[in-house]
């Protein structure tokens, strides 16, 4: 299952794989996902790329019993909402036991597939979250 | 700006259609709509159709023209008509372009209109198909699907304000109540608080009785000049406010993850217009297709306080017939939701309603009603108020 198309994802792959989203200079905002204009400012902005921590605490989430299209194999998954400490907010999985998450834990970024595009296809990777301090 | 009202309604049955095509049920609904109006074909200016994925769902765009040929409005009269798409809130929009249309003054009769056509394709092509109206690029490829988006926002609303499971079945079983009476309705069965807890989890804390079903359907509305309606009807349905509001189209961008702030600025923007408050609304159909977004709802247009919609719910309070009857056409739940239809399908419930039609769904009295119609996750929010009165 094509979960999308390699020049689509290619694209973005360092802000994937590292974590790099924006910096507004003028206004001092974060972005991740990255944006390319500030959403304060506009058009006045100064943007520069900015790798983050991946630190964070979780927002909200779900444990997802009925899949996506190509993530059935991984159910269940958690589905969070992540604050990064620099404002940020991203949608990620967090991954550990869907009894031990809650609301507010703190998480660290991993590096992990998301998903293949089928058996000898392309093998997409990113960034997923696990609880602080948990061994990896 | 005219006053515009509308003049004529009709829906299809909305359901599993495995006999049915996408262009049958449009010019079902299309044909239906000038009939009740009393309209020729002649006399119609324009169209605009909501539809949110022809494209996945029948693999078919240009969806305007396709409706006008068929519709035998385009060959000889050639009839403008244009789709608009805002995911499932593209009924809502079809229906405030036609207003805007009849309103400036270029158009006197047009129909809007809203159609789905979704069962041609398996179910986990439908969820996909769905989950487009999300970010794709920073949501969809982390795995996740519009019942999961729902229900964090569903698990903060649980652990902000106390809302239960309990609160959120209530929704669906009021709604399942509301659509028995509804001859279109999508499920008549009654379901109740514990059917829906033991029922399958999709995305925790939703179970599947939490969740809108997949749905073919159209339905259709001619509009026009409120000063020619009586032309047609004795009982036009006039159009108090229509109001528009984006959002970020992702949840994670979100001021608030429980409140969708589309939907309050929608609201205020159509309150202001019609010059009303909360307290003068009879009735509204608001944007469940999952159970957490009728709580949402009931709060974001200020029928409940924040934070309340479930307990509110919970004591029936939006019962046909107590303070503020919600989704008495079953909502999206019930009823059904062939998304591009959806927000048309809420006006022809509103006039059915004013025009004393609802039959067991009646609501005593009815004078004012509102429809709420949500794209995505909340980035889209369209707000329409509609009156007896002019």
């Amino acid at each position: 299952m094509i979960i999308m198309s390699v020049p689509r994802f290619w694209r973005k792959q360092i802000a994937r794989y590292n974590l790099v989203g924006t910096h507004c200079q003028k206004c001092d905002e974060y972005f991740y996902p990255p944006r390319n204009m500030c959403p304060a400012c506009r058009r006045d902005g100064e943007i520069e790329d900015f790798k983050f921590s991946g630190k964070g605490e979780l927002v909200t989430f779900t444990v997802i019993h009925t899949a996506a299209e190509g993530f059935e194999k991984q159910t269940p998954y958690v589905l969070g909402i992540i604050k990064l400490k620099e404002g940020p907010c991203l949608t990620s999985q967090i991954i550990c036991d869907p009894k031990d998450v809650s609301i507010g834990m703190r998480v660290s970024p991993v590096f992990r597939k998301l998903g293949q595009d089928g058996e000898q296809g392309m093998i997409y990777y990113g960034t997923k979250f696990v609880p602080e301090n948990a061994r990896n | 700006m005219r006053d515009v009202a509308i003049i004529g309604v009709k829906n299809t049955k909305f359901g599993e259609q495995w006999d049915r095509s996408f262009r049958d049920l449009v010019v079902e609904a299309g044909v239906g709509a000038v009939g009740d109006a009393g309209v020729v074909g002649e006399k119609i200016d324009s169209m605009f159709v909501g539809n949110m994925s022809g494209g996945q769902f029948v693999e078919q765009e240009h969806i305007g023209a396709l409706i006008a040929d068929y519709s035998g409005l385009a060959k000889h009269m050639h009839v403008p008509s244009t789709r608009v798409e805002a995911a499932c809130a593209s009924g809502g929009l079809a229906l405030r372009q036609g207003i805007y249309a009849v309103a400036s003054g270029m158009d006197d009769i047009v129909i809007a209109a809203g159609a789905e056509k979704m069962t041609d394709v398996p179910s986990a092509k439908a969820s996909s198909a769905l989950a487009a109206a999300a970010d794709r690029e920073w949501e969809g490829i982390m795995g996740a699907t519009f019942p999961g988006l729902y229900a964090m926002i569903a698990k903060m609303h649980m652990h902000k304000y106390g809302t239960t499971s309990e609160q959120l079945a209530s929704v669906a079983v009021k709604n399942h109540h509301n659509g028995q009476h509804n001859p279109i309705a999508q499920y008549k069965s009654q379901i109740t608080i514990e059917s829906v807890l033991k029922s399958i989890m999709v995305a925790d804390p939703l179970h599947i009785f939490d969740c809108s079903p997949i749905t073919d359907g159209a339905s259709a509305v001619v509009l026009a000049p409120a000063d020619i309606a009586h032309e047609f009807t004795d009982t036009p349905i006039y159009v108090k406010a229509t109001a528009q509001a984006s959002d970020t189209i992702a949840l994670h961008d979100r001021r608030d993850i429980t409140t969708l702030d589309a939907a309050v600025a929608a609201g205020k923007r159509a309150y202001q217009m019609a010059k009303m408050e909360a307290k003068d609304i009879d009735l509204a159909e608001v944007h469940d297709c999952f159970t957490i977004a009728e709580i949402c709802a009931i709060e974001d247009l200020g029928f409940a306080k924040k934070g309340e919609g479930g307990i509110m719910t919970q004591n029936g309070e939006t019962e046909i017939g107590a303070k503020i009857p919600i989704n008495t056409s079953g909502g999206l739940k019930s009823c059904g939701h062939p998304v591009g239809a959806t927000g048309i399908k809420q006006a022809i419930e509103i006039v059915q309603q004013l025009r004393g039609e609802a039959g067991k769904r009646q609501v005593d009295g009815a004078e004012v009603g509102m429809t709420h119609n949500v794209g995505g996750s909340g980035a889209t929010a369209v707000v329409h108020i509609f009156s007896r009165n002019r």
